[in-house]
């Protein structure tokens, strides 16, 4: 029964990956240099490299989970919350804002002993994250805003506030471009290989917590309760402007403990143009995982493992390592273009099964504000 | 459009305008059509009566093109036709009035009806006047003229029904449709939409009658089709049959239509009510001061035509909606504004009206949706941890004493019949020893067994000393089961009667006038 309906979750996610990889390969055969006219078998050696660069040695693998970790927390930091019927856009912000908060804590202690800064800076970036997360939360539950539009200002907010406070206030002093002090002691421990740190453990210790949260505790139950039926939540007398607000702030912590994994483990310090797509890309591993946090885990390793294995791809294929971008836009729009997979693969539609997306088109409504 | 006596004379001369032979289609487990044959002749009224999942929702929706069936044809007007949607189905003339509405609140009526019909004057606009005019001559012809730029969220139910078959009409429908046409009317608007019916069938519109209220069916069905898992297990003509026989034939074993309700004992007042005023949605006062008393051991009933203040008390009552004045007590202690929770915990129980909306999560299996208002409480919960074996226990045992039909306790509650499903919410409200039980239309829609089975629990818990409010629009109901039945009108309780002596006839025509006497309103109370 179980197995069964593993399967049918993954259905769609696995199509939506091979249909990415087929509409792969003709991007890398038409864009490559036509003067040597079509290589037909160039998608073939660059997909081989991908393979070889996340999984083809022990430190290939290394890359791909640390890769993976702070994918696979953003990733539960949209997921956890689409079981609640929130649209969580804001994990990109929730990242950034709980990154600066262990960079600060961590700069500030960079020369207390680890055991002291490590745990304080963590939990700065929890709190911090949480409290960005809490924010969209108590706006869509009180006043009704939507957490889609609330989400994605927040984060250009911590955007700027990073920018701020990087070439602001929390400058390091001497260095050649804008970025916080070093963490020092508050630097995660590298457990594994050349940088497997202990944050990759954080991310695989939250699967199985989200995993309990969600089916085996009493507010899991409410959460999804929420999610799947807000008027009969209220019903039961559960109390979903409670839940709303309690879930963007546990999913907040989970981005906020993330951004620490990266500024704690492998930076070191927080630079002024922090570019990456973390809390962006969460949002394909949540609905590649199908909102599961098994599901995400499998999803987040995947798109882990498309970052490691991408510059081994430019080197042997010369094929350009932007192509997992490509392939991670093409496997979102195949994921969110279930109809057109289904009508591909002739496969029906179960009708119950359709909920999760069904919960981003039509979340939580204007139902959490007042009706009195 | 003069009615001559000719044309409304015996039905079973007249060809067949529609005939469904051999139609079969089977789901994964299940054969919902199981060579099914079915024709419908011209003029003719025919009533398909079946429990809820017999297959008569799956046999229309193969008729509109909404399923397509594994075996068997359909012919219209004796020629073999394929039906692929509902567009098809409505361009060869079936039209299917919804047991749900399907109107667009927001429109009119007139776009309402033109919606994806509408008369072009030129290629960009649409001719609103030959609409209108076209939609005023159809009203007529219903004895009443509408109003085509009312929006139809003003509009009363029994006015959206007749929208609802002015569209069908619109489309020059020869075959209509309807299912469960009368479950929101009030008996004086269902002798109405009966006036009209027999108007379309005596200019030769064919009309398919679905309903669950076999006293409608034996008066206005031509002929009757019963059908039952799936076959067709008889076919009666209202004058060679009655209630007790169509219900056995539904069932497949004799139903006792109105449960023997025996004595109650009415002890201590356990709900008292005193000036409750509830206002809607909008602001709008929709609950006007209510004073009453429900006693433990007796069924207290308010019937009254939906839209008039029941659902804003039933929520005020229920804890999902603050009241605007007035107290509520509960046993002595004032519960006024409770919240669900605290209500659940003085051992209220109550069943909601909108099944899928409150009382199920539709993509929960039975087993949490059978602990869905006591999930928190131990066993099944201790401090954060869920017990999956005793919720699993618990959804058993609900399963196994309200007769559940599932095929295990971890399907999810979608796959139930609309029977199934209202039984498994009355099993897990009705469950321990209870103070007051709020019942909110509790068989809507259901079949007469399923009926038959609440009915008795609802003695059964009145007998054990709960006390029971029961709000219900249908008539019957509240008839058969209340020692006192109030009727509520635009927001007031117009009269208390008793419920054993008062008749159909006297509680029905307070439920539509209020107890003055005129014309039921066309407007909704508190329309804009």
């Amino acid at each position: 029964m179980n197995l069964r309906r593993a399967r049918d979750a993954a259905i769609i996610p696995g199509l939506a990956i091979v249909l990415a990889l087929v509409f792969g390969s003709l991007i890398v055969i038409f864009s490559s240099p036509l003067i040597f006219g079509l290589d037909l078998t160039l998608p073939l050696v660059a997909y081989k490299a991908l393979v070889e660069g996340s999984f083809g040695s022990f430190g290939a693998v290394i890359s791909t989970i640390v890769n993976a970790a702070p994918l696979i927390l953003a990733g539960l930091a949209v997921g956890v919350a689409f079981k609640a019927g929130l649209f969580n856009i804001g994990a990109q912000g929730q990242f950034l804002t709980g990154g600066l908060a262990a960079a600060a804590v961590g700069a500030w202690l960079a020369h207390a002993p680890g055991p002291v800064a490590i745990p304080l800076a963590l939990v700065a970036a929890i709190l911090v994250g949480s409290v960005y997360g809490a924010i969209p939360g108590f706006l869509k539950a009180y006043t009704g805003a939507h957490e889609v539009v609330t989400t994605i200002m927040l984060n250009y907010i911590a955007l700027y506030i990073v920018a701020y406070v990087v070439t602001g206030p929390l400058r390091a002093v001497g260095a050649t471009f804008a970025r916080t002090p070093d963490v020092g002691n508050a630097s995660l421990p590298i457990l594994v290989g050349g940088n497997g740190h202990l944050g990759v453990l954080f991310a695989f210790v939250a699967i199985p917590l989200a995993w309990w949260l969600l089916y085996r505790s009493t507010i899991g139950f409410e959460i999804r309760t929420v999610g799947a039926g807000p008027d009969a939540a209220r019903y039961a007398g559960m109390r979903p402007r409670l839940l709303i607000v309690v879930t963007m702030a546990f999913c907040g912590g989970l981005a906020g403990l993330a951004g620490a994994g990266e500024i704690l483990g492998l930076t070191g310090f927080m630079p002024a143009g922090y570019s990456t797509n973390v809390g962006f890309d969460g949002i394909t591993v949540a609905l590649l995982g199908q909102a599961h946090p098994i599901g995400i885990m499998f999803a987040g390793i995947l798109l882990g493992a498309m970052r490691a294995g991408a510059p081994l791809m430019q080197i042997e294929a010369g094929v350009p390592a932007q192509m997992v971008d490509v392939l991670q836009g093409a496997i979102l729009f195949f994921l969110t273009a279930e109809i057109l997979v289904r009508y591909l693969f002739r496969i029906r539609a179960k009708s119950a099964k359709v909920a999760e997306l069904q919960t981003v088109a039509s979340s939580y409504g204007g139902q959490a504000t007042p009706t009195q | 459009m003069v009615v001559s006596e000719a044309a409304s004379s015996p039905a079973a001369s007249k060809p067949a305008a529609l005939e469904m032979r051999g139609v079969t289609k089977r789901f994964p487990g299940v054969v919902a059509n199981d060579h099914i044959d079915l024709d419908v002749r011209r003029g003719e009224i025919h009533a398909l009566l079946g429990e809820n999942g017999a297959g008569k929702t799956t046999l229309m929706n193969i008729l509109y093109g909404l399923v397509t069936p594994d075996e068997g044809e359909i012919l219209l007007g004796g020629k073999p036709v394929t039906i692929a949607s509902p567009a098809d189905a409505i361009s060869q003339g079936i039209s299917m009035v919804h047991q749900h509405f399907m109107l667009v609140p927001v429109l009119t009526v007139a776009e309402n009806i033109l919606l994806g019909e509408e008369p072009m004057a030129n290629p960009v606009l649409m001719d609103r006047k030959a609409a209108h005019t076209r939609i005023r001559e159809l009203g007529r012809f219903f004895g009443t003229e509408i109003d085509p730029d009312l929006r139809v969220a003003s509009l009363s139910v029994g006015w959206q029904q007749r929208v609802e078959i002015l569209k069908a009409l619109y489309r020059n429908a020869d075959i209509l449709v309807l299912d469960e046409p009368t479950a929101v009317l009030t008996p004086q608007e269902t002798k109405e939409i009966f006036a009209v019916l027999r108007r379309l069938t005596a200019e030769g519109t064919s009309i398919i009658f679905i309903s669950h209220k076999l006293y409608e069916v034996l008066e206005i069905a031509d002929r009757i089709t019963v059908i039952r898992r799936g076959k067709v297990v008889g076919s009666r003509i209202p004058s060679e049959t009655d209630e007790d026989d169509l219900a056995e034939l539904m069932v497949g074993r004799e139903v006792e239509l109105t449960v023997d309700r025996g004595e109650s004992h009415p002890a201590d007042v356990t709900l008292a009510v005193a000036g409750l005023t509830v206002s809607d949605d909008r602001g709008h006062e929709v609950v006007h001061g209510l004073d009453f008393e429900v006693r433990a051991g007796e069924v207290f009933g308010i019937a009254g035509v939906a839209g008039n203040g029941q659902d804003e008390l039933v929520e005020a009552l229920a804890g999902l909606r603050r009241p605007a004045g007035g107290t509520v007590e509960l046993s002595g202690r004032t519960i006024t504004g409770a919240s669900p929770r605290r209500l659940h915990n003085l051992r209220v129980g109550f069943v909601p009206a909108d099944r899928h909306r409150y009382g199920l999560v539709l993509v929960f299996p039975l087993t949490d949706n059978s602990v869905l208002t006591s999930y928190y409480r131990a066993p099944y919960s201790r401090g954060l941890v869920r017990d999956a074996d005793a919720i699993g226990r618990h959804a058993e045992q609900v399963i196994k004493d309200f007769d559940v039909r599932t095929p295990s306790p971890l399907v999810h509650a979608s796959t139930l019949s609309g029977g199934n499903q209202q039984k498994l919410i009355v099993g897990r409200e009705f469950f321990g020893d209870l103070r007051l039980l709020v019942l909110d239309q509790p068989t809507r829609g259901l079949d007469v067994g399923s009926i038959e089975f609440i009915h008795r629990q609802v003695i059964a818990k009145r007998d054990a000393g709960t006390a029971v409010l029961l709000i219900s629009a249908e008539l019957d109901e509240v008839l058969e089961l209340s020692d006192r039945t109030a009727v509520m009108y635009r927001g007031r309780l117009v009269a208390v009667v008793d419920g054993r002596s008062a008749t159909r006839e006297e509680v029905g025509l307070l439920m539509a006038t209020g107890g003055r006497e005129g014309p039921p309103p066309i407007i909704a109370e508190g329309a804009a």
